[in-house]
């Protein structure tokens, strides 16, 4: 399972977090999201324990996304201590998710 | 992977679901391979007032119906993400990313997907004001500016549905003052919407911004004069293109990448192989249209599935040989050539079987062994055509010889 972010815990569990963490952006409304979704929370199974893997319902934060620089879906966004180092947008498939966390892990 | 379905279908939007409705309602083992969730383009439509019967609904509850409806009546339905197909025979085998899955007939409803500009700034800016899915993105732009670029149906009922949202919607037509391709009845609702404003004879040269979209430059066709518009969302409607790469190597499709079919079976190039809805050619492309293909394909698998096995069954498994007659009732030398045949069958009792073929009427398999004219008469010995004899060739004494020589 994801660690569901909203506005309250959105600084604390990625903005002052040490080490990767991964953020998946959605919406009940996106078609798309709900099709990467559960891809996502699979690698969070195989890659949780070097990554803390998030999701974030834009409809509950849209602030917050949008301070972020988030504004359309999907996005899946990786922190490194609290700082973003890169963001898949558009078209994602689980296989440029998986290649994008091989990439940053080394 | 042992399975053998009667009819796979790819893609679970209203085509692929009203053909997994019709072929499970016609006791068919039927699957449905989706790669995300069922509804296809159609979920992400907010607004459906077109569909018969039914003067208001919206895509994901319509759509929903149609998947329960066919789970209803028996339908599977499987996630995976379909790479591509193999056709040479009765079985075929799709390859999906998760699992391979095998039937007897195949339909092929991808559909489309949105046309992306190619504009500078369009790529960069995807997911943080540039977007082609209204229901997906509505919801960041409360209270703040949108433009939409397009003019069809789909940009203009999203642009309304933005206008729910958004503080302003600008719609960017290519067309002179008035014109739009959207149908009349659209057009008219969006002329008189008060938060719709139109920028006419223009499209997007540009779109620019710090980290998120700041502005477009819009370029006027007429006068190449290129004017900065501040704005905070950009949505494109200018198109779809067709989702066929994945058998683009097995079916026949336009320069587009619109699949050509029958139009009167939806049959491709590929025996057994249908091809429904947005992603094939055709003039209008709408959940209901897509529906009518479903329903074609559906029945005409179901066609091909009766013919070929009814085929292998009485032609290709048989132990013994098997005299194949192409006829036709409206061909007076076909008629003519069946005494003879008769007779060599009567000639050689039970070291034979006679099967009679209309030609017309089971076209797939005439054409199949080159069947161009009838009378014409095949000899199948184990399943391979050993003898064909052609119109006045065909005579008692050729096909007795001929099974007389097998045996």
């Amino acid at each position: 399972m994801m660690l569901s972010l909203d506005r309250k815990n959105f600084d604390a569990e990625v903005l002052e977090s040490q080490g990767w963490v991964l953020v998946d952006y959605w919406s009940p409304k996106c078609e798309p999201c709900k099709e990467l979704k559960p891809h996502v929370e699979k690698l969070g199974e195989k890659y949780g324990e070097s990554m803390k893997f998030c999701e974030l319902d834009i409809t509950k934060a849209r602030r917050v996304a949008i301070g972020q620089k988030v504004m359309g879906l999907p996005v899946v966004a990786f922190y490194f201590d609290g700082e973003k180092k890169a963001e898949l947008t558009g078209d994602i498939t689980p296989e440029a998710v998986e290649e994008k966390i091989n990439e940053l892990l080394g | 992977m042992s399975k053998v379905y009667d009819v796979a279908i790819i893609g679970g939007g209203p085509g692929g679901l009203t053909s997994a409705l019709y072929a499970s309602r016609g006791k068919l083992s039927t699957v449905v391979i989706e790669k995300g969730q069922v509804g296809g383009q159609a979920a992400t439509t907010e607004e459906i007032e077109n569909w018969p019967g039914t003067e208001h609904t919206t895509g994901p509850q319509l759509t929903e119906n149609m998947r329960k409806h066919a789970e209803k009546f028996g339908t599977e339905f499987v996630r995976d993400d379909v790479q591509g197909l193999e056709a040479d025979g009765f079985i075929k085998t799709i390859k999906g990313r998760n699992a391979e899955y095998q039937a007897k007939s195949v339909i092929i409803a991808t559909g489309a997907e949105p046309r992306v500009l190619g504009i500078p700034g369009e790529r960069e800016f995807r997911g943080k004001g540039v977007s082609y899915c209204a229901t997906c993105d509505a919801d960041f732009f409360e209270e703040l500016d949108v433009v939409v670029l397009g003019n069809g149906d789909a940009a203009i009922e999203e642009a309304m549905f933005l206008a729910k949202f958004a503080e302003t919607v600008t719609i960017i037509v290519i067309h002179e003052e008035g014109k739009v391709d959207a149908t009349p009845v659209v057009a008219e609702k969006a002329f008189k919407h008060d938060k719709l404003k139109w920028v006419w004879n223009s499209t997007i040269s540009e779109i620019g911004g710090d980290g998120i979209v700041e502005y477009v430059d819009v370029k006027n066709i007429n006068t190449n004069e290129v004017t900065r518009m501040d704005t905070h969302g950009v949505f494109v409607f200018v198109g779809t293109v067709p989702r066929t790469k994945a058998f683009a190597n097995l079916i026949n499709v336009d320069d587009y990448g619109y699949a050509i079919v029958d139009p009167q079976t939806l049959e491709s190039n590929v025996d057994g192989v249908f091809v429904v809805g947005d992603c094939r050619q055709k003039h209008l492309r709408q959940v209901v249209t897509a529906a009518g293909d479903g329903a074609t394909a559906a029945v005409l698998a179901e066609k091909y599935i009766h013919e070929e096995e009814g085929f292998i069954e009485d032609v290709v498994d048989v132990d013994k040989p098997v005299i194949v007659a192409f006829w036709s009732p409206t061909s007076e030398a076909s008629m003519a050539a069946m005494p003879k045949i008769e007779a060599a069958v009567k000639e050689l009792g039970d070291a034979v079987k006679l099967v009679k073929i209309d030609m017309y009427r089971n076209s797939r398999i005439s054409s199949r062994y080159e069947i161009i004219e009838v009378p014409t008469v095949t000899v199948f010995n184990k399943g391979e055509v050993v003898e064909k004899l052609v119109g006045l060739d065909v005579t008692t004494e050729a096909l007795v010889n001929k099974v007389k020589e097998l045996n």
